[in-house]
């Protein structure tokens, strides 16, 4: 058992042998003439602005928990797999019923929109001239009701639908 | 000769003779066939019909000067590269090229495989952060959460192989397709395992870690010179890898289809020949269709990724997972 490790383990060490020594052979033959310019940060032309080791979007920090959840589910289903037709139905309905509650328990994060990369619109009030400032599904008096304390049937309906789109 | 010396020297022949040229061939047929689709001539200068023309590349990817950024983390920028190249020949060696022929035969080896790909997210999203430059870093996390989302559905799909396998071991899973391939008795998991491969790849239409015309070279943006060239290996090898696993697990590996009805006994050279070629057929085929798709399908956006990923493929392969279990359980 140990030497089938070993030959992965060969193996890796050949990987990393034949890349290390392709970068060392390259950086023995290319010319090496640095300037300010060059060892710049690409930004499009224009100077850097600040590092880019910032905080970013904490949604990718939701897609690796879920993951981690997921993905020791899925490693528990291996062992199972290979022998669950030799084993009694008490073991074979228990997985069944953790794999199920593990999915309804990923179909209610579906369904409450955890999982959904585009967040809809912000909703801003904006200007209008002659009014001031309004919320964001405000619409001119003549498009708003025909009828006397009845509003027509889209009156935020368009734009939010182009905007959540 | 001792014998470790000479599976030491067998691997590196493997290793040399077979990963290297496969992924050169796979950079000239990726511009010859890009090049047909769009019907133009591609590279038909450099040797017979081109075919030097990845070896002139190489050459003058090795002269280039190479520039490390003064913002940069040093030895994770220089680390970086030489990650997916490392996992895709550590792939090799669990992969079986026929009944006779192959590196090792590990009894945990379908886990292996999901664990080296696994790693090989570590190249692309190190690369993207230790560049310090606003492009990369934007590749590298795209990266990071394209890979890890792809990698479920295709656990999936695995796992409801390894039903019918009956074992973790590659060998055993290609032996138990003899007569019915995968891809017969198991359509749904084919199609997961297919889609999944080409973003854990990062080919198109998943190739938004690159996506040259928002992030300029995504990931890859501040590398030049040979360490440039060596994701570029990485990538064509990812393909191959990808081919060769797509072969092994649904198409039957190193088997003609119903080989267990047809075909007569045979001596190990011959059945080893004969396994070889039909392996290398296969896995041909597969390359073909990973740049066929890239020049005929555009790329997805980022939502759209996620939710195919999440909200389609991963539950299908989990319903698809219990149904063939309880069929398997009750009729089997």
């Amino acid at each position: 058992m140990l030497a089938e490790y070993g030959y992965v383990l060969m193996f890796l060490a050949i990987g990393c042998v034949f890349t290390a020594v392709t970068l060392l052979v390259a950086g023995l033959l290319r010319p090496n003439r640095p300037s300010p310019e060059k060892l710049m940060t690409y930004e499009c032309g224009e100077e850097p602005v600040g590092s880019a080791w910032i905080q970013y979007n904490h949604r990718f920090y939701v897609i690796a928990l879920m993951f981690l959840v997921f993905e020791v589910e899925v490693v528990l289903l291996f062992p199972w797999a290979t022998v669950f037709q030799d084993m009694g139905w008490y073991a074979f309905w228990a997985m069944i019923v953790f794999v199920s509650l593990i999915f309804i328990g990923f179909l209610y994060e579906l369904g409450k929109g955890a999982l959904q990369w585009d967040k809809p619109q912000p909703q801003i009030p904006r200007y209008v001239e002659g009014v001031g400032v309004v919320p964001h599904h405000w619409k001119p008096e003549s498009e708003v009701a025909d009828v006397v304390g009845q509003p027509a049937a889209n009156v935020s309906g368009s734009t939010q639908d182009t905007a959540t789109e | 000769m001792d014998p470790l010396i000479f599976s030491i020297l067998v691997m590196l022949a493997v290793v040399l003779l077979f990963m290297l040229p496969s992924a050169a061939v796979a950079v000239y047929a990726e511009r010859r066939v890009s090049a047909f689709i769009q019907n133009r001539y591609g590279p038909n200068r450099v040797g017979p019909l081109g075919l030097f023309q990845p070896f002139a590349d190489v050459i003058k990817l090795f002269f280039k000067e190479d520039i490390i950024p003064d913002k940069a983390n040093r030895a994770l920028y220089i680390l970086a590269p030489m990650i997916p190249v490392a996992t895709a020949i550590v792939t090799v060696a669990v992969i079986p090229f026929s009944e006779f022929v192959y590196i090792t035969d590990l009894n945990i080896g379908v886990l292996f495989l999901l664990a080296v790909a696994s790693l090989s997210v570590y190249g692309v999203t190190l690369a993207g952060w230790a560049s310090n430059s606003k492009y990369s870093l934007l590749g590298g996390l795209r990266s990071a959460a394209q890979m890890i989302s792809y990698e479920l559905p295709m656990g999936v799909a695995l796992a409801s192989v390894i039903l019918f396998a009956g074992s973790l071991s590659v060998v055993d899973i290609v032996g138990s397709q003899e007569t019915w391939w995968n891809v017969f008795r198991n359509p749904i998991a084919c199609i997961i395992f297919i889609v999944a491969a080409f973003a854990e790849a990062n080919r198109t239409p998943f190739d938004l870690v690159e996506a040259e015309q928002e992030l300029v070279g995504g990931f890859h943006t501040e590398y030049s010179s040979m360490k440039f060239g060596t994701f570029f290996l990485a990538e064509y090898m990812h393909v191959v890898i990808a081919s060769m696993l797509i072969t092994t697990f649904f198409f039957g590996g190193y088997h003609l289809p119903f080989a267990g009805y047809w075909l007569p006994e045979m001596g190990v050279i011959a059945k080893s020949v004969l396994d070889i070629s039909v392996f290398l057929a296969k896995t041909t085929f597969w390359a073909f269709v990973f740049i066929w798709i890239r020049w005929t399908l555009p790329r997805f956006k980022f939502n759209q990724l996620m939710r195919i990923g999440w909200s389609r493929l991963l539950p299908l392969g989990i319903i698809n997972f219990i149904v063939i279990a309880i069929i398997l359980y009750y009729l089997g």
